[in-house]
């Protein structure tokens, strides 16, 4: 059923007694065209476009756990296309126009709210680091503001400018960045996929994959086994793990990121914030919490649970950036496993074996890339060949020497 | 994971006085070593889940490199040495 206006009014008139699940909950089949591990949202938003734009349609989404209990139900939300390097700005801004047509496309509220990301600066060394930033997104086509103290004092009066370590100097603003209700693109990227016949199939773990030669066969999976043509990874931070069934090292480290969540307030801050100096962000839900977060934990971790001692450190940054938030209570954190690449830039490609297509390396950065890593993943799987934004995500080019770093700090997956 | 780390020579110290460099990958290839060689010790890592020796450097205590032998999944700590115990045979 399409959602709309009058789908609701009708089913209020029938006390929403009417309603049908989103998805199906399917048995898997023998085979499938192609196989999706991983029903994160990269993995569910392939199902889709692979379904939608190149017709493939005998698709199967494998998911361990339940849907968006991965990072896509754990992420901060924040959606932007501010980045500095050739090989990623047109992928990200391509991702940026999808979200702004997204809700239209796949019939579902997703929350999709351009309230701005600001970055803010403290030296005048940082402060060239945006500008030139800010320069390469304009010539990419995509808008950037550099924003002097006065102009954010305007947008953000609660700041404490003269802190004492890091004044605020400004910040690079892009407006057209903020945040997306994160399970209901799991949830619609799900729904979508469905109606276009693709079984999404939950409680299903992939535990060996089965080859012949360098030619995959199928899958082993907690629900048995089930052949393929193409098999697609896309586990996120379980990467590495998965990777290894096939006998493949990654550049890739999983490690432990953070987020909280605070007790509901006023309205207080309606754009994001990132502190340039420390490890902290943050923005305001729809509900009133704070939602905030900092840096990743610096030890390797599949816990989906981090420590006290980052805790601690993202209280202190948050406090050193709004002294105010000193009086709010949190409510809840939680943690997720990034799959941190060797250059903070994720990998799409074809792998060493035929018919095997890897999807990783997202690092914390993943969730505003989630439509056009399913585009460009279906477009990969579909045609052999990489989409045109995506060219530079490949797997040997720290063997070649074309790193994506845009931190400029080397193979240290825990600087990135 | 605990927030205390017990250091061979400091005793348990809480976790931010200690720096993290990662895996103990294979040992530093020598100068000569073929580019195949040099790209699997600087860019691919085991990354396992489970059992994991890594590197931590004491850096706001006795400023001693240590191997931590940890479970990345349980963060369990099962094994900490002096890094200088480690063999230090150069590859090729
Ligand atoms: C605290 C936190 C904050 C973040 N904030 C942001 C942010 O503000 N902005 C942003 O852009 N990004 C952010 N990210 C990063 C972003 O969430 C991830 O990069 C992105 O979600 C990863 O892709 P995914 O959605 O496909 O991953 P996931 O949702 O993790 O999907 C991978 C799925 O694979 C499944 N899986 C693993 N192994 C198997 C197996 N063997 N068989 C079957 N299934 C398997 C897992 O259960 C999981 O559901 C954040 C992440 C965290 C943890
Ligand atoms: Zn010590």
């Amino acid at each position: 059923m399409r959602y709309s206006a009058l789908s609701l009014l009708g089913n209020a008139f029938s006390k929403n007694k009417n309603w049908k699940p989103a998805w199906r909950n399917p048995d898997p089949k023998p085979n499938y065209d192609v196989i999706i591990i991983g029903g994160g949202g990269h993995g569910l938003a392939t199902a889709y476009y692979l379904s939608k734009v190149f017709g493939v349609r005998n698709v199967a989404v494998l998911e361990k756990g339940y849907l968006g209990s991965g990072n896509i139900g754990r992420n901060t939300t924040i959606i932007r296309s501010n980045y500095l390097l050739e090989g990623n700005n047109p992928f990200y801004e391509f991702s940026m126009k999808l979200w702004e047509g997204l809700e239209q496309d796949f019939n579902f509220n997703a929350m999709v709210s351009q309230r701005g990301v600001i970055n803010l600066f403290h030296s005048d060394a940082q402060r060239d680091a945006y500008t030139r930033r800010g320069n390469a997104m304009r010539l990419h086509g995509v808008d950037a503001e550099l924003l002097n103290r006065d102009q954010l004092r305007e947008k953000l009066p609660f700041l404490d400018y003269e802190n004492a370590r890091f004044p605020i100097m400004g910040g690079l603003m892009q407006a057209r960045g903020g945040t997306v209700r994160h399970d209901a693109v799991a949830w619609g990227f799900a729904r979508g996929a469905d109606q276009n016949g693709v079984d999404i199939i939950q409680n299903c773990e992939v535990t060996g994959i089965d080859r012949d030669g360098d030619q995959i066969t199928g899958v082993q999976t907690t629900r048995g086994a089930i052949t393929c043509n193409k098999l697609a990874m896309a586990v996120a931070g379980s990467s590495s793990h998965v990777a290894k069934m096939v006998d493949m090292r990654l550049p890739i480290e999983s490690h432990a990121l953070q987020a909280f969540v605070s007790e509901g307030l006023k309205p207080f801050i309606d754009t994001v914030v990132t502190f340039g100096a420390g490890h902290f962000y943050v923005s305001q839900s729809d509900k009133g919490g704070l939602v905030f977060g900092g840096d990743i934990e610096g030890y390797n971790s599949y816990a989906q649970r981090g420590n006290l001692a980052c805790v601690e450190h993202v209280a202190e940054a948050g406090m050193a950036m709004i002294p105010a938030l000193s009086r709010v209570r949190i409510l809840r954190s939680w943690g997720g496993i990034m799959d941190m690449s060797m250059d903070g830039s994720p990998i799409m490609d074809r792998t060493h074996l035929a018919n095997l297509y890897f999807n990783g390396g997202w690092c914390y950065g993943g969730f505003k890339a989630t439509p056009a890593s399913g585009y460009c993943f279906a477009h990969l799987l579909a045609t052999d060949t990489p989409h045109e934004t995506a060219t530079a995500f490949r797997m040997d080019r720290f063997a070649r020497g074309y790193l994506l770093d845009e931190k400029g700090v080397g193979a240290q997956a825990n600087l990135h | 994971m605990s927030s205390l780390v017990k250091c061979p020579h400091c005793g348990l110290r809480p976790r931010e006085e200690f720096t993290i460099r990662g895996e103990v990958a294979t040992p530093r290839p020598s100068a000569g070593a073929d580019e195949a060689t040099w790209f699997d010790h600087v860019y691919l890592r085991d990354n396992p889940r489970g059992e994991h020796r890594e590197y931590w450097h004491h850096s706001s205590g006795c400023r001693r490199w240590l191997v931590l032998t940890r479970n990345t999944l349980t963060h369990e700590t099962s094994d900490v040495v002096d890094a200088s115990t480690l063999k230090t045979e150069g590859a090729q």
